[in-house]
């Protein structure tokens, strides 16, 4: 009877201690510039998800080059969600990692991509070369600074988006590869990094126009340049969706799948938009995006499925070695 | 035991010093080194010629592999210099020098690039003057080359340092008393002597310029045929996920490499043979 009696709080007081004491951790493997708005999105998460069900949950950031981060959730680290700048990155831990299904991108809203960026340019101020469109970075004479598409899908989306505007505009395949061979000619330096390319038109100052993400651009604008710089936006660009997903795999081993899930999921929430949106990532909520119209002018955006028949494809005809791409620079 | 001829020593554990040095290597270099050559492996033999022979691949060995060639003469030469001035003379501040000496061991490869780059841009303190006279440093091969003789200033000083200190002064006034001039003092007496170290700080910076990426890569500009560096490529071909085509292209710079490492090493033991020969 005593023990009994003694038994009673004793387990209410380690259950109460184990629900309120159980630590989750997650790691979110994500890509390099994505650092700061996952570390802002991290506390927002774990305050929100305090007060829906009382748990503590600690979230790691692991950020890098986003196809090497792809490649070292493959080699096993183990993510519990993992956050790229192009889906053909988490493609690949699907194909050759079999850590979630190949349909991974249906699972979320938008594409499992919450939030979206664009390519936009940035010139000196007063634009003296007066660079309004895409047709303006081809001319004689303007120095046009894109970070290297083969290893970066910043330089990637740029490419892209020239060929896209191309074919949009009504022109041909034809037109669409010689204009990009006219604008790479244009680009004196192919940096390894968005940021270097921005360090280069900034720092160094070298070039009359960036052509980099839209949240970078709106980054320098507000927080680095101040009035040294004009941003330009053409009339038509990519639509830059950069993707989240769950890795199956680990969750079910460590055990996180719910927190995990949720994680992404308040992405989309309002609040979670608001934290993207502060990062000048566009919000896919179109309150959120009422909210800071000042920042994201509306824009005629097309999607790398739409012209290019997905990431994949891209990648092979455009980027893999002597591709298209390559073919700019050496003849083949 | 015969196979490993050795005189008899006084201090014991040869067989499991050996053992040891054997298991250490193929640990931290053997294994890792093999994986290499075996994931290469994987290819045919045409698909593996076409991977290393591609136009822009052999105009980024040409760069890796010459850059890097004069590079280490550029170190050799004042890094020699260099060592001599701190083993030499008395100054103020030595103690400083020799440790600034260090420095470009000690600084994130990624932290001298930017900061090679903002030197020599041609907005920069130092690239200002070359862009004066119309010659352009950072963004282009001559760049590539400053960042290599950077990184690979110390292993020369460093490794003929320690030589110098031990060359005695008397050889240099009995060579002097004999009727040696300058030139031919350093010429006949103390270059053999300090030759091997020379060679051996030579091959590392060599080395080491050959397979530098993160510094390199914010001064190059990265134009293919131009100022691509054969560690570019390599990251090129793993954005990809081309992970064999990456590894044919290590396994020719390792084989390159060591090859040219190497006929160092056997150079440098033919000059010491025949100098006590």
């Amino acid at each position: 009877m005593l023990h009994q009696l003694l038994f009673i709080p004793l387990a209410a007081v380690l259950l109460g201690a184990g629900a309120a004491g159980a630590e989750t951790t997650l790691l979110n493997v994500s890509y390099d510039v994505a650092r700061e708005l996952y570390k802002d999105y991290n506390v927002v998460f774990a305050k929100h998800w305090k007060q829906v069900s009382g748990e503590t949950v600690t979230i790691n950031q692991s950020h890098g080059g986003s196809s090497s981060q792809a490649m070292a959730v493959v080699n096993g680290l183990e993510a519990d969600v993992v956050s790229m700048n192009q889906s053909n990155d988490i493609d690949l831990i699907a194909t050759r990692g079999n850590l979630l299904p190949t349909d991974w991108q249906k699972r979320l809203p938008n594409s499992s991509a919450p939030y979206t960026s664009t390519q936009v340019f940035l010139v000196r101020r007063g634009n003296p070369k007066g660079i309004r469109d895409w047709d303006d970075l081809v001319k004689p004479g303007v120095q046009v600074i894109i970070p290297n598409p083969k290893i970066t899908g910043n330089g990637r989306y740029t490419y892209l988006a020239a060929w896209g505007a191309v074919l949009k505009k009504g022109g041909s395949e034809a037109q669409a590869r010689d204009f990009v061979t006219r604008l790479f000619k244009n680009v004196p330096i192919l940096d390894s990094g968005g940021r270097a390319a921005t360090n280069t038109f900034i720092q160094r100052k070298i070039g009359d126009v960036l052509v980099t993400f839209e949240n970078e651009v709106l980054l320098i604008k507000k927080e680095i340049g101040g009035d040294q710089f004009d941003v330009v936006y053409p009339s038509i660009s990519i639509l830059a969706e950069p993707p989240v997903a769950v890795i199956d795999k680990v969750v079910d081993k460590r055990g996180t799948r719910r927190q995990a899930q949720a994680y992404l999921e308040y992405l989309y929430s309002e609040e979670g938009q608001e934290v993207a949106a502060r990062h000048y990532y566009r919000p896919r909520s179109d309150k959120v995006l009422r909210a800071h119209a000042a920042d994201f002018p509306p824009l005629k955006l097309f999607t790398v499925n739409e012209i290019f028949a997905g990431w994949q494809n891209a990648q092979k005809v455009h980027f893999a070695d002597g591709g298209l791409f390559d073919q700019i620079y050496v003849k083949q | 035991m015969n196979l490993f001829a050795r005189r008899s020593d006084v201090l014991p554990g040869f067989n499991l010093a050996l053992g040891f040095t054997l298991l250490y290597l193929s640990l931290i270099v053997l294994i890792p080194l093999s994986a290499v050559f075996i994931k290469t492996a994987s290819l045919t033999w045409e698909a593996f010629w076409t991977t290393v022979t591609g136009s822009r691949v052999l105009a980024s060995y040409r760069l890796s592999f010459g850059a890097s060639l004069i590079a280490a003469v550029l170190n050799a030469t004042f890094g020699l210099l260099v060592a001599w001035v701190l083993v030499r003379y008395e100054f103020p501040g030595k103690r400083l020098v020799d440790a600034l000496v260090d420095l470009p061991f000690a600084l994130p490869t990624a932290v001298a690039g930017i900061a090679l780059t903002a030197v020599y841009a041609e907005n920069g303190w130092i690239g200002q003057w070359f862009a004066a006279v119309g010659v352009k440093v950072a963004f282009t091969p001559l760049g590539i080359l400053v960042a290599m003789t950077f990184i690979g200033l110390p292993f020369v000083v460093r490794t003929v340092q320690p030589v110098l200190e031990d060359i005695e002064h008397e050889l240099e006034e009995a060579a002097a008393c004999l009727g040696a001039d300058r030139l031919q003092t350093f010429r006949r007496v103390i270059l053999p002597a300090i030759a091997p170290a020379l060679a051996t700080g030579f091959a590392l910076a060599f080395a080491r310029a050959v397979g530098e990426y993160g510094s390199i890569i914010f001064i190059a500009g990265n134009m293919p045929m131009v100022s691509e560096i054969t560690p570019l490529l390599i990251i090129a071909k793993l954005e990809q996920y081309d992970y064999v085509g990456a590894t044919a292209i290590a396994s020719v710079m390792l084989v390159f490499s060591f090859v040219l490492l190497l006929l160092v090493n056997l150079l440098q033991g033919w000059s010491q043979r025949r100098r006590a020969g």
